[in-house]
């Protein structure tokens, strides 16, 4: 049986995608089948995060109105065997997302995965409520500022109340939080939270913070997740986060400022 | 022989007062309403009252319902019931146990869960894991105690005390339905709005030397008095 894991934020983009991308991508270094499905239709992005915005045919939405067959939408990942994509439909809305259709796409993900990775749209709307819908754990992607904590708190709320697990008074969903573009110069001088103050906020345990970082963006306009690149802290910081989610207890790294020795400066190092 | 029946049911027709609503500006409401009040006192001494929301359809929220209960019942005014409002002020009033006046529409039946929870006065309820933004508990007939933090966003009301362990971040709405003995306790007091029998402060009015301390708020006559714990 494969674990449903939501990764979702309330707030449009802290980095939802972006997660989504480099934790499935790192779940399947790992050596875990893994799927990743985008839930934020009509507003697609995960194909290019990902890498294969040339290779959609089928979406998720054809999937759930039974036009294709659901190994006919999956992308297979070119870097590594493991991953595969479900994109959005770009065309439909979320309304398109129907409650039996998602349960019946995911039901027929698990028999052949380890991990189905959901990502969520924005807003606590219909399509994200479908996408937390059937988790058993979920990533809060929260940025170090109060709007983001507190629509992170919501949808903490709405996790605890709305998902399947809720309603069937099961053992509730898994929660982690995931701080991301973290700027430890900006959080000295008081312009950032620190990540303390976001724990005591949010009351969750802390999975990992992914330091603010250029290669992101670069990433994501390459279609390459920021984990597979080395040179970049983001990319470790993620590592890291998927390692602890497997279940490794590792000191969380990228909290401090970075000060550059001489030498380092010199040598742009 | 018969045997007498120890009560008899019939319909009579009462005239009744009814406050219809113009806007949600609570402290408009409640000055005028003192103003009233003080004018003729006992015109309004524990007179009975509908609530017309017709005109606020859709607009008023539970903390601007729950607020506006405690101001008329501190105010010596008996709300019964409500008219004219939307589903979901229709759901407050009736958690509130205010009856819903609309002549020809069917009521919602009540769920057994909340007939049951509103049937059990000086009954406490416990929460134990976070109220998160967004979120809304109501303890109907008794006192709230909340063993985690109540985030910003989020809404408690209790017909009596309510007390927070974690820190108080959202809106506190005590003594809901008049009680002016009620008291709110928190460890940490960051509240947006805190209120006992519909008289409120919200954030902005907060003493700074008692943000972010263990306070406890109660009235003092009409003012509300926030006083560290």
């Amino acid at each position: 049986m494969a674990k449903v894991i939501v990764i979702t934020s309330g707030k449009g983009g802290v980095g939802k995608t972006t997660t989504s991308a480099s934790f499935s991508v790192g779940l399947a270094q790992q050596g875990h089948r893994t799927a990743v499905i985008d839930f934020d239709v009509g507003l697609r992005n995960l194909d290019l995060v990902m890498g294969c915005e040339r290779r959609v045919v089928f979406d998720f939405v054809n999937i759930i109105h039974g036009e294709a067959q659901l190994h006919q939408a999956l992308i297979r990942d070119k870097r590594n065997p493991n991953l595969y994509v479900l994109p959005a439909s770009q065309t439909r809305d979320k309304n398109a997302l129907s409650m039996e259709g998602v349960e019946r796409v995911l039901e027929e993900l698990q028999d052949e995965f380890d991990y189905v990775v959901c990502d969520s749209p924005a807003g606590i709307e219909h399509g994200a409520v479908m996408a937390m819908y059937f988790a058993d754990e979920a990533i809060v992607v929260t940025n170090p500022e109060v709007s983001s904590v507190r629509d992170s708190d919501r949808i903490l709320g709405i996790l605890a109340s709305k998902s399947r697990r809720a309603e069937l008074k099961l053992e509730p969903v898994r929660e982690h939080l995931l701080l991301t573009r973290y700027n430890p110069r900006r959080v000295e001088n008081g312009e950032m939270l620190g990540v303390e103050d976001v724990k005591e906020i949010l009351a969750i345990p802390l999975l990992g913070v992914i330091p603010e970082s250029q290669a992101v963006l670069q990433a994501s306009n390459t279609g390459v997740p920021v984990i597979l690149d080395e040179k970049s802290d983001a990319g470790h910081a993620y590592e890291d986060a998927v390692n602890r989610f497997l279940g490794e207890d590792l000191p969380h790294r990228f909290l401090e400022v970075q000060k550059k020795r001489f030498l380092g400066r010199l040598f742009g190092g | 022989m018969t045997t007498s029946s120890v009560f008899e049911l019939k319909g009579s027709t009462f005239a009744l007062p009814v406050l219809r609503l113009l806007g949600t500006d609570q402290e408009a409401l409640s000055q005028e309403l003192s103003e009233r009040v003080h004018k003729a006192p006992e015109f309004f001494e524990n007179a009975p009252l509908v609530i017309d929301l017709q005109a606020v359809r859709g607009r008023s929220s539970a903390t601007d319902f729950a607020l506006l209960i405690g101001l008329l019942r501190s105010n010596g005014l008996i709300p019964v019931g409500v008219r004219g409002g939307d589903k979901e002020q229709h759901e407050i009033a009736t958690s509130m146990d205010l009856a819903i006046m609309s002549p020809g529409q069917p009521l919602p039946r009540r769920k057994p869960e909340q007939a049951s929870k509103a049937l059990s006065p000086g009954h406490t309820r416990l929460v134990t894991q976070p109220v998160r933004s967004g979120q809304r508990v109501y303890a109907a007939g008794g006192d709230l105690v909340v063993l985690a933090q109540v985030g910003s966003g989020a809404e408690v009301f209790a017909d009596g005390n309510i007390h927070v362990y974690g820190a108080l971040r959202g809106r506190a709405l005590a003594g809901v339905k008049g009680d002016t003995t009620a008291r709110i306790f928190c460890q940490t007091l960051a509240a947006e709005l805190v209120s006992i029998a519909g008289q409120y402060r919200v954030s902005d009015d907060l003493d700074d030397g008692l943000r972010n301390k263990p306070a406890q708020i109660h009235l003092q006559g009409r003012r509300l008095r926030i006083a560290p714990l």
